[in-house]
């Protein structure tokens, strides 16, 4: 622990306070994934070898799939993996104001994610019935997809705290209280959000890429939209607030920690994509 | 004590003494040294040791009642002394609690309070998500035997809950049965907590070593702690999984090992042992770890061959994880994979011998102190060896097909797991006992009750043996009186009441030795590590008073015969540490505890499914979790007085 980090400039790719100059945040990180590996390949092997021992109740997959909008969503995570880099990047810059509007928009796109699961998941069973007991496919399918998105929730809430995290004030004046406010906020618009995205993704399934579909979707799920934009409005505008935070290069380490997590999540969905969802295509 | 003052700084170390004032009552760092809040508190290493091994002794002594039961009910044929359903849940109940609460914590107590000394560190790398570790693992062993408390009875399924036996058509068969719910649930919280553990205990290993501490100086102890730690969070994604889905069955209607519905059992054992292989050596890895430090201490030599003892240790661990349907060499895998995994399982034999014949080099034209921790450690070796001996018979899948589930596993696992693990573990407690304690157990009572445990395991275990193979199945409740097993049966019962004896001598020994014994010089073995060089025993807090610099190998034994040189090195670098503002030490905090509770409520209510409550649980968790991130590390300063660096 340095006593000048406000003056010295932080390297940080190599911390001299440890043995190996990694920093202990990210070694603890790099193991833990390590670890994560070993879960969702207990997972996944769980799931492949339920598809080569079909049960007879088992529903005609393909049929089932909406590979468009999995691609989509699949696409929009992947996005927001390049938004977590620009986040550490702008970190370890020291630029807060940038640093915060990447993580907003790493946490807009990781719910817009979480949102197409969400629409998945509810027409799955409510239209193609399909259910955690309806067949092992359903067993196999909902665990795997729904503890991956256990994980990218787990994110999500981890990029909030950390965006709440950099108002901390650099003054020391009472803070706690404030920060449980800005989490309700984000609570609110994660709620309206996903009541939104649900609703354009239903419109849009509906009526395909057409005004019908706006039409659709701002006549249903008007207040979810007005909630979402101007609580996303509200957040960037404060975001921008200028004063002392005790936030700033030093926490490059953390963010970067979280940015691991974030980017691993986003590759094993890339493995779930291809060995749950297109390997069935072929 | 007086010799020292304290400074505190609030938040990062950078905002000394200044912001301290303004912090809320929600943020006052606790600071009580001595006292209950210093213990539910406490991110000290070596505070938190001693928790793990308070609470892994206590445990050990429940599994080892739960152990006589079982004899006693085997003492003679058509017995009827106990149930035969709470004979399940007392054979599955003892595994459970010897491996996970009794066993595993004993070697984190170890980790915990060993390790960071001997690699020269003040603490380990993330203080308060140690006492984290070792909160949520109380947690988990309170939900384990909870069940003994309830009517629905604790866990009866064996310790390996086999499909079908945890299907709710089984456990739910007569009434609302949530002894199996309890059994998921606490494991889950223990794999939480050793995952947590371990994770802390690598990045301690590899980035907080003394300078001068190269990985191959490390102690040998403090390398398997980093094998273990590795096949820890490996290994244990692997049986979460499996009690995820076993959960999903259960709670919520799926049917990954249900049969009716296309499941696979199978799929259990193969995902239970690819966990449960490399949890045996979970449990052995630390015990050689405690026997290199034992035998090189008392034989006056170096050990034998360190880089090779290292080498198998890691070897081990690797291949550690390539074996486990040895455990399944009945279930008609085929012949491939039987070939296989029985060709790997006999391979695994030659790591472990290479350290046997390393520990009998290090002995070999010693000078040899048969002090006690030394007998136990020598105990260690022959008996391991014996369990070692009939494990390579396991490996053979043919003569494995007749030994499946019957005495001779049983006699098996016990030599392996008392004779290795627990003797070592308990030889040491006598090691370490002066460096914690600054007291001694006596030799002539220390080797009376190693002579008696040592009795009284053999005479339990040897004739499980003969047992086995005249056709004993484990897990039987009674057995008929002309089967040709009573005569071995009460043999083992005897055993095993001498083997309580010896345990009881033994525990009762280290309680009076703790208020009333022999007290003890600095470094009373004449030791080579890092960790006996404190200037007190018990250790300071902060460990060192100086960040000791490492030239060889046997650290301490360097710096008995080149004490001037050392004294010099210290001396400028005291100098150096208090110019840096002085030793620097984590704050204290209530949130690890905190969080803990959360899970400790939330887990009790989602068993029962009371969904509400378990929201409420984790809403605790998140809550102390948040205050946690929020209070920041913390830390304060010690700063020693120059003189008594001098001295030292």
């Amino acid at each position: 622990m340095s006593t000048h980090s406000a003056t010295a400039a932080i390297d940080h790719h190599h911390d001299h306070t440890t043995t190996t100059g990694i920093p202990n945040k990210k070694l603890f990180m790099w193991a833990f994934l390590a670890s994560d590996c070993m879960f969702f390949g207990a997972l996944i092997s769980t799931h492949l070898i339920y598809r080569l021992h079909p049960t007879p109740n088992q529903p005609d997959i393909v049929s089932l799939f909406s590979l468009e909008l999995t691609s989509f969503s699949t696409f929009i995570l992947l996005m927001s993996s390049l938004l977590m880099a620009l986040a550490v990047n702008s970190c370890q810059k020291g630029h807060v104001g940038a640093t915060r509007k990447m993580l907003l928009g790493t946490i807009a796109f990781g719910l817009i994610f979480l949102a197409c699961q969400v629409y998945e998941f509810s027409h799955f069973v409510h239209e193609k019935g399909l259910t955690l007991s309806s067949s092992m496919f359903g067993s196999t399918f909902y665990t795997l997809t729904g503890t991956h998105g256990c994980h990218v929730a787990i994110g999500v809430l981890w990029l909030v705290l950390m965006y709440i995290r950099s108002f901390k004030p650099a003054d020391g004046s009472p803070w706690v209280l404030k920060s449980i406010m800005h989490l309700l906020v984000f609570v609110l618009v994660t709620v309206a959000g996903i009541k939104a995205t649900l609703g354009g993704v239903h419109a849009f399934q509906a009526f395909g890429a057409s005004t019908d579909a706006l039409a659709e979707l701002v006549q249903h799920d008007l207040p979810a939209l007005i909630a979402t934009l101007t609580g996303f409005i509200g957040l960037l505008f404060f975001g921008r607030s200028a004063k002392e935070v005790e936030f700033g290069e030093a926490n490059a380490i953390d963010v970067e920690s979280m940015g691991l997590y974030w980017h691993f999540v986003d590759i094993v969905w890339i493995v779930i994509f291809t060995a749950v969802y297109l390997l069935e295509y072929l | 004590m007086s010799a020292q003052s304290q400074t505190h700084s609030a938040g990062h170390a950078g905002h000394d003494a200044a912001s301290a004032e303004k912090r809320s009552w929600l943020f006052t760092r606790p600071t009580a040294k001595t006292g209950l809040i210093s213990w539910l508190t406490t991110v000290d290493h070596k505070k938190i040791g001693l928790l793990y091994a308070m609470s892994a002794l206590f445990f050990f002594l429940v599994g080892g009642f739960e152990a006589l039961l079982i004899r006693l009910q085997l003492a003679v044929p058509n017995n009827t002394l106990i149930s035969h359903q709470l004979y399940n849940e007392l054979f599955t109940m003892h595994a459970t609690t010897m491996i996970f609460l009794a066993v595993m914590p004993l070697s984190a107590a170890f980790f915990n309070y060993m390790m960071p000394l001997q690699i020269g560190a003040r603490d380990v790398a993330f203080p308060r998500l140690n006492g984290f570790a070792f909160w949520v693992f109380l947690v988990g062993a309170i939900i384990l035997n909870i069940g003994w408390f309830v009517k629905s009875g604790a866990p009866d399924a064996g310790w390996f809950g086999y499909a079908p036996l945890t299907s709710t058509a089984y456990s739910n068969q007569f009434t609302k049965d949530m002894s199996t719910d309890l059994w998921i649930m606490g494991l889950q919280i223990l794999g939480v907590s050793s995952v947590v553990g371990s994770l802390n205990f690598i990045v301690t290993i590899i980035n907080m070593r003394a300078p001068g501490m190269t990985m191959m100086r490390l102690p040998v102890f403090t390398w398997m702690t980093l094998i273990t730690a590795f096949l820890i969070i490996l290994s244990f994604p692997a049986i979460t999984i499996a009690l995820v889905e076993l959960m999903m069955d259960r709670s919520f209607g799926t049917s990954f090992f249900d049969v009716s519905n296309g499941g696979l059992p199978i799929l259990w054992q193969h995902l239970f042992w690819i966990f449960g292989h490399p949890e045996v050596y979970i449990l052995i890895l630390p015990a050689m770890g405690v026997v290199s430090e034992i035998l090189p201490t008392f034989a006056r030599k170096p050990l034998f061959g360190y880089p090779i003892v290292v080498f198998s240790g890691a070897t081990i661990g690797f291949l550690g994880f390539g074996v486990w349907s040895h455990h399944m060499f009945t279930t008609g895998m085929g012949t491939v994979a039987t070939a296989a995994f029985s060709l790997l399982t006999m391979a695994i034999a030659v790591p472990t011998g290479v350290k046997m014949f390393n520990w009998i080099g290090t002995l070999w034209g010693g000078t040899l102190r048969m002090t006690t921790p030394m007998m136990f450690a020598l105990g260690f070796m022959w008996m391991f060896m014996m369990g070692g001996f009939s494990g390579v018979m396991h490996s053979a899948a043919p003569a494995d097909a007749q030994q499946q589930d019957s005495y001779f596993v049983v006699a098996h696992f016990h030599y392996v797991l008392i004779g290795g693990s627990v003797f070592a573990l308990l030889g040491g407690i006598q090691y370490w006992f002066p460096l914690v304690f600054g007291r001694k157990v006596s030799e002539s009572w220390g080797k009376t009750s190693f002579w008696v445990i040592f009795a009284g395991f053999n005479i339990t275990f040897f004739p499980m043996h003969f047992l086995g193979l005249n056709g004993m199945p484990r897990r039987t409740a009674v057995y008929d009186g002309n089967m040709g097993w009573n005569e071995a049966n009460f043999i083992a019962t005897i055993g095993a009441l001498i083997l309580g004896v010896g345990i009881a001598i033994y525990f009762g020994v280290m309680v009076y030795t703790y208020f009333k014994g022999e007290k003890t010089s600095r470094d009373e073995w004449g030791a080579r590590t890092l960790e006996w060089t404190v200037s007190t025993t018990p250790p300071p807090e902060h460990n060192f008073d100086v960040i000791p610099t490492v030239h060889a190998r046997d650290a301490f034994w360097y710096e008995k015969t080149h004490a001037g040189e050392i004294a010099k090195e210290k001396a400028s670098n005291a100098l150096a540490e208090e110019s840096h503002g002085g030793i620097h030490m984590p704050s204290q905090s209530w949130f690890p505890i905190v969080a803990a509770l959360g899970i400790l409520i939330g887990a009790l209510f989602f068993v029962n499914h009371i969904m509400l409550g378990a929201i409420a649980g984790g809403a605790i968790m998140f809550l102390g979790v948040y205050l946690w991130a929020a209070e920041g590390p913390g830390g304060y300063h010690i700063h020693l007085d120059s003189k008594k660096i001098n001295k030292h």
